[in-house]
């Protein structure tokens, strides 16, 4: 019962957040009378805008439940974007292939950052960001501009739809329940928020803590790998600086935050990072609603991202003591 | 043999690193070439030891670039080549610099947030404040007088020939921050809240103020070297872009714990150093410039395990 409260108390914080940013939204379309904005299936868009900061995120909650962190992120979905859409060259038979070798690139990359992290004892801020130079810089000296592109059929997982609802956003919410049941329901999801809660107390009671901080690196970096197809299929072709672009680094770790997972590991879920990502996707569009210029929503989301980790911080501290 | 122990590997290193680029560029040897690159060097210089005190206090603070990026953009908006203008002008940056210093350190220490997240924000927040500012492109210019600091060469100078301005600053504000540090009670207190804060706290150090202090002078040294980058390579958008990457790897290379620990200002500017010579020697053998990145992402993340490791084997 304790459990129960506490896993609902830690959807409060997400939920609040996101209807009073829902509110916000309605009352400045309301206001400024662009209530053309208020239909089902433009609400249903906005998270159709944040894709790729999703499955990002889905990812990212992952390592940071395991109190680590990845700062590569951005970085390997320009590879993987990149990577996809030279390998594709705009021919239907290499799909699978090009799927193949970026997803294999998203598991070495993850598993560097695991092992980094585990066997060498570096702190998980400094690999990740080592890594994210190591990844930039390779792919910036291979590529300077959009490379290949990726034939019509793979753009379907961008534009495609189903009844009516867009694959991308059936699949970030198949991710999502997928994510979900593993942590909720496997060993290997249950070792995630052991490892993340107390390390120490996990490794006495059995578990191999490094295979766990590995896996969720792997996971992480296979999401961020994901993203990058994503946005490959979106754009037509991928280009060396998509993903920096995007902040996706710094954008996941803020939705993760906000859904409610702490920093400190043990305590979060993916159901709160898909409302961070509404969350963030709200307030996207009231400032395009607003009419804010696009300078001023980047000072503007730096703030609203301290102050929103603020919020949190504040609680969790309330928790702890 | 166990005085080699403590001779911090930096320094070694950095002669090794130094005959190499001297034995393959004969130009380095002469004035001219040393002075040069001790001229590119500053800024990383001075921006490794304002890190340094960040990271001796447990933090980091990626800030730091943005804000060199704002104080080039900055300074010559508000100077547009009015040479009358660069010594207010200065004053302002400084204070901005230090406003910047004290927010970060207000968001860490009362808000809570963890100070990646909190300077990452304030990185996000400067860069829109410079681009919201400029218009998103480099509009004015800088009068020869504020590019003095950067630029200029002091010539007939006995025994070197030359020496550049920009080489005065950098060894006054290293030789000022090193007096800070480790000749100071507040350097001493700095240590031990990098250390241990709790246990700092109750043998009486002021937490907020310590942090407060590391924090402004990270970017006051931020402010500095943008005014000497702004000097010597003029005024674009994206100066600062990754600076304070280059000033953590810096930092770290010189032996610097991160998350609260015992780096010393020499060797963090041994370490700026021993990564400028890097990036000399890639040049030297003509890898294109991204290579750079590939480079200080391995060199970071061996620094971190070779610090982590001497940290095990020595039982501390």
């Amino acid at each position: 019962m304790i459990a129960f409260l506490k896993r609902r108390s830690s959807f409060l914080a997400p939920v609040l957040l996101l209807a009073i940013a829902f509110g916000t939204y309605v009352g400045i379309a309301i206001a400024t009378g662009q209530t053309q904005h208020l239909t089902a299936e433009n609400l249903i868009g906005l998270l159709g805008r944040s894709i790729a900061l999703g499955i990002t995120a889905v990812g990212q909650t992952f390592v940071i439940l395991i109190a680590s962190i990845d700062l590569s992120v951005a970085n390997l979905i320009s590879v993987s974007a990149v990577l996809a859409s030279h390998l594709m060259a705009g021919d239907p038979g290499s799909i699978f292939p090009a799927v193949l070798a970026v997803l294999l690139v998203g598991v070495v990359v993850g598993a560097v950052n695991g092992l980094v992290v585990t066997r060498l004892e570096v702190n998980p801020l400094i690999a990740t960001l080592g890594m994210a130079l190591i990844l930039q810089g390779i792919l910036s000296a291979l590529f300077t501009n959009f490379a290949g592109e990726v034939p019509k059929e793979f753009q379907s997982f961008a534009y495609g739809e189903i009844f009516g609802v867009s694959t991308s956003l059936l699949f970030l919410i198949a991710l999502t329940i997928a994510a979900w049941g593993f942590l909720r329901f496997t060993r290997a999801g249950s070792n995630i928020y052991s490892v993340g809660g107390n390390a120490d107390a996990a490794k006495l009671a059995g578990i191999r803590t490094t295979r766990v901080v590995i896996m969720a690196h792997v996971l992480c970096s296979v999401c961020a790998v994901v993203a990058g197809l994503y946005l490959a299929s979106r754009l037509g072709s991928g280009a060396p600086w998509i993903g920096r672009d995007g902040v996706y680094d710094l954008e996941s770790i803020a939705v993760v935050v906000i859904g409610g997972t702490a920093l400190s590991g043990g305590r979060g879920g993916v159901w709160g990072t898909l409302m961070g990502v509404m969350i963030f996707s709200l307030i996207d569009s009231i400032f395009n609603l607003a009419g804010v210029d696009a300078f001023a929503k980047q000072i503007l989301r730096g703030v609203i991202i301290i102050g929103a980790v603020a919020l949190y911080a504040a609680r969790s501290r309330r928790i702890e003591a | 043999m166990r005085w080699m122990g403590k001779i911090n590997p930096v320094f070694l290193v950095l002669i090794l690193l130094l005959l190499a680029v001297a034995f393959l560029s004969p130009y380095f040897l002469q004035p001219a070439g040393y002075m040069n690159f001790l001229k590119r060097a500053a800024p990383i210089a001075i921006l490794a030891v304002g890190q340094l005190y960040v990271i001796n206090s447990g933090g980091f603070d990626l800030s730091a670039g943005a804000l060199v990026t704002l104080t080039v953009i900055g300074s010559s908006i508000l100077l547009n080549g009015d040479p009358s203008a660069t010594w207010w002008v200065i004053c302002v940056m400084l204070v901005i610099g230090a406003m910047v210093g004290v927010a970060n350190a207000f968001v860490v220490s009362y808000l809570k947030v963890p100070s990646i997240i909190a300077t990452l924000g304030m990185m996000i927040t400067l860069s829109g404040i410079a681009l919201t500012w400029s218009g998103g492109a480099p509009r004015g210019y800088l009068p020869e007088n504020f590019r003095f600091f950067g630029r200029y060469l002091i010539k007939d100078v006995p025994l070197i020939q030359l020496l550049p301005v920009a080489v005065i600053v950098m060894i006054i504000v290293c030789g000022a921050l090193w007096w800070l540090m480790h000749r100071t009670n507040y350097g001493k207190q700095l240590v031990a809240m990098g250390d241990n804060p709790q246990s700092a706290r109750l043998a009486g150090v002021p937490l907020v103020r310590t942090r407060t202090i590391a924090f402004v002078v990270s970017s006051l040294s931020a402010v500095i070297a943008g005014i000497l980058l702004g000097g010597f390579a003029g005024v674009s958008t994206d100066v600062g872009v990754g600076l304070e990457l280059q000033a953590i790897t810096a930092a770290v290379i010189g032996g610097a714990q991160l998350l609260g620990g015992r780096g010393t200002v020499g060797a963090a500017v041994a370490g700026a150093l021993v990564l400028q010579t890097v990036f000399t020697l890639l040049n030297i053998f003509g890898f294109p410039k991204p290579i750079r990145d590939v480079v200080q992402g391995l060199i970071l993340i061996s620094a971190v395990a070779l610090a982590s490791f001497r940290r095990r084997n020595s039982g501390g």
